[in-house]
């Protein structure tokens, strides 16, 4: 007998319905749980205090600070580097095997495990550059890991900028560079931002490749050559050696939040920018 | 009559594939020229020397001459941001940049350098004035150019090169895509700046060139078939092949 295609399609819908409410159900479920373990622990106090008895006590504050210390320095140094290699890609070099081998080059890193990248740092700025464990080593080492993923992101954007823009730039007499600053790069902003906040997620949550080049320490770093500790380290150190579960589910939710609010506020201004002439 | 663009035995293949034979043409001072031929007959192709925007494409081989003011543009040894500000273009596609219509004209300017606001706004207004914008527009000048229609976004793109002060026009096609209405106010916008600029329109469509143009080509298969005035070109023309295309028995 012969399926009717109205019955058809009326499954696919419902599985298509279903797959899309189980995965914005997990989320929901792993946030809620999150939630209901740590807000309860959640005070001005946490937050604006710093850890005392390895974090048995007292807050997070310097885990906060160290997060965002490690995070805003990768980002800025990732930003420029990144988008620099996308447009030398897109708009200065034509296809070969060198820019193939660069996009190769580029793909294999984003494949690797942070633990690698860690590892790297480790010996590379921790002991052959004498770094040492600290925020300098840690945000290099960062740095290095996001790079590929704000390239790929970036080149992407770029590409997808019409070929029609650039010419009519060209032909009102703009040099490749002026296309490129006043036309190619404002049009991409919105793809390059999402590779900026697909990475900021991953520079904010990373634990293995953190320890290994900043280090663990719970003071509050006062220089670059400071070891540090990221909420993500803080919240993995607590749980693994049972030092505090409320205290580690507290910094979870913290590191979710804050997490969620740089998604909203990013996604705020993206669609500002696009809605601004479209 | 001045010449103002002379072309002398130019010929351009884009790898093996020859799109323009021996071209000769003299294009006239304060004259719209119509370059009229079917898809592949080289037109688009001969604008793009004019230009330089053939730049940007690969694989490219010219032979021959182009002489715009005394100068030979393919040999000779020349800036193109310098030669785009004399001669602007207006594409088949109205192509608006990203930006509100007042910073869309502003662009031209200000890559010329010109800083001062007062000085752009009146390039600005001149701008869209000439292209018979002026009107629809001075109130939406902080609009985005995308939410105009297509027949305003062409003549937004043609206030744009006319920004640039050239002193010749391109036009590729600039109606192609439009209505008869806006096609209507393209043409009267062009009729009245062949008075101060030099002309070339490129076109598919007969009707067009017969109504707006002095001097009308016709090409075919990359060969200039036939060249002079067009009431003479429309009502004598001395190939077959031209009548025939004229007539609508193809193309």
């Amino acid at each position: 007998m012969r399926i009717k295609p109205r019955l058809v399609d009326k499954i696919v819908r419902l599985f298509f319905n279903f797959q899309a409410f189980f995965t914005v159900g997990i989320l929901v479920v792993i946030v809620a749980v999150i939630f209901f373990k740590g807000a309860p622990h959640i005070s001005l106090g946490f937050i604006f205090s710093s850890p005392e008895d390895m974090g048995r006590h007292g807050g997070i504050f310097s885990t906060i600070i160290g997060t965002v210390l490690l995070v805003l320095l990768s980002i800025f140094l990732a930003t420029p580097l990144g988008v620099g290699t996308a447009i030398f890609l897109t708009e200065y070099t034509k296809e070969s095997i060198f820019t193939k081998f660069i996009r190769f080059g580029v793909e294999s890193l984003a494949g690797i495990p942070s633990i690698l990248y860690g590892l790297f740092g480790f010996i590379f700025f921790v002991i052959k550059l004498k770094m040492g464990w600290s925020v300098l080593s840690g945000m290099l080492t960062i740095t290095i890991m996001i790079l590929p993923t704000i390239i790929r992101t970036s080149e992407e954007a770029i590409k997808a900028v019409p070929r029609n823009l650039r010419i009519v730039s060209y032909s009102l007499s703009a040099t490749r560079w002026e296309t490129v600053k006043k036309v190619v790069i404002p049009s991409a902003v919105p793809g390059i931002l999402t590779g900026i906040m697909l990475s900021v997620g991953r520079a904010v949550g990373e634990t293995a490749a953190v320890i290994f080049t900043m280090g663990s320490s719970l003071r509050l770093p006062t220089s670059l050559m400071d070891s540090s500790r990221t909420m993500a380290v803080h919240f993995y150190i607590l749980a693994r050696e049972g030092i505090s579960m409320e205290k580690a589910y507290a910094t979870a939710l913290v590191l979710v939040m804050s997490i969620l609010i740089i998604n909203i506020i990013a996604y705020y201004l993206m669609n500002k920018m696009i809605s601004k002439y479209s | 009559m001045d010449i103002k663009i002379k072309v002398e035995k130019l010929s351009i293949s884009f790898g093996k594939n020859k799109v323009l034979k021996e071209i000769d043409v003299d294009v006239y001072r304060h004259m719209v020229t119509g370059f009229m031929g079917p898809a592949g007959s080289g037109k688009s192709t001969l604008i793009s020397i004019l230009n330089r925007m053939i730049e940007f494409e690969d694989n490219v081989s010219i032979e021959g001459k182009v002489i715009i003011n005394g100068i030979d543009i393919i040999n000779g040894d020349i800036d193109s941001v310098k030669l785009r500000r004399q001669i602007g273009t207006v594409f088949a596609v109205p192509t608006p940049l990203p930006r509100s219509v007042y910073e869309n004209i502003a662009y031209g300017p200000k890559l010329k350098g010109i800083r001062d606001k007062e000085e752009i706004y009146a390039i600005v207004k001149e701008s869209l004035k000439k292209a018979f914008l002026w009107d629809e527009m001075k109130e939406r000048l902080e609009t985005s150019a995308l939410k105009l229609s297509g027949g305003q976004q062409q003549r937004l793109c043609l206030a744009r090169t006319l920004a640039l002060k050239p002193e010749i026009i391109l036009l590729d096609e600039p109606c192609s895509g439009l209505d008869p209405i806006s096609t209507a106010k393209i043409e009267d916008a062009l009729s009245e700046l062949k008075k101060e600029y030099t002309i070339i329109l490129v076109s598919n469509n007969t009707k067009q060139i017969a109504r707006i143009t002095d001097y009308s080509a016709f090409f075919y298969l990359g060969d200039l078939v036939e060249y002079g005035p067009t009431e003479r070109v429309f009502t004598y023309p001395s190939e077959k092949k031209t009548e025939d295309y004229i007539s609508g028995k193809f193309g």
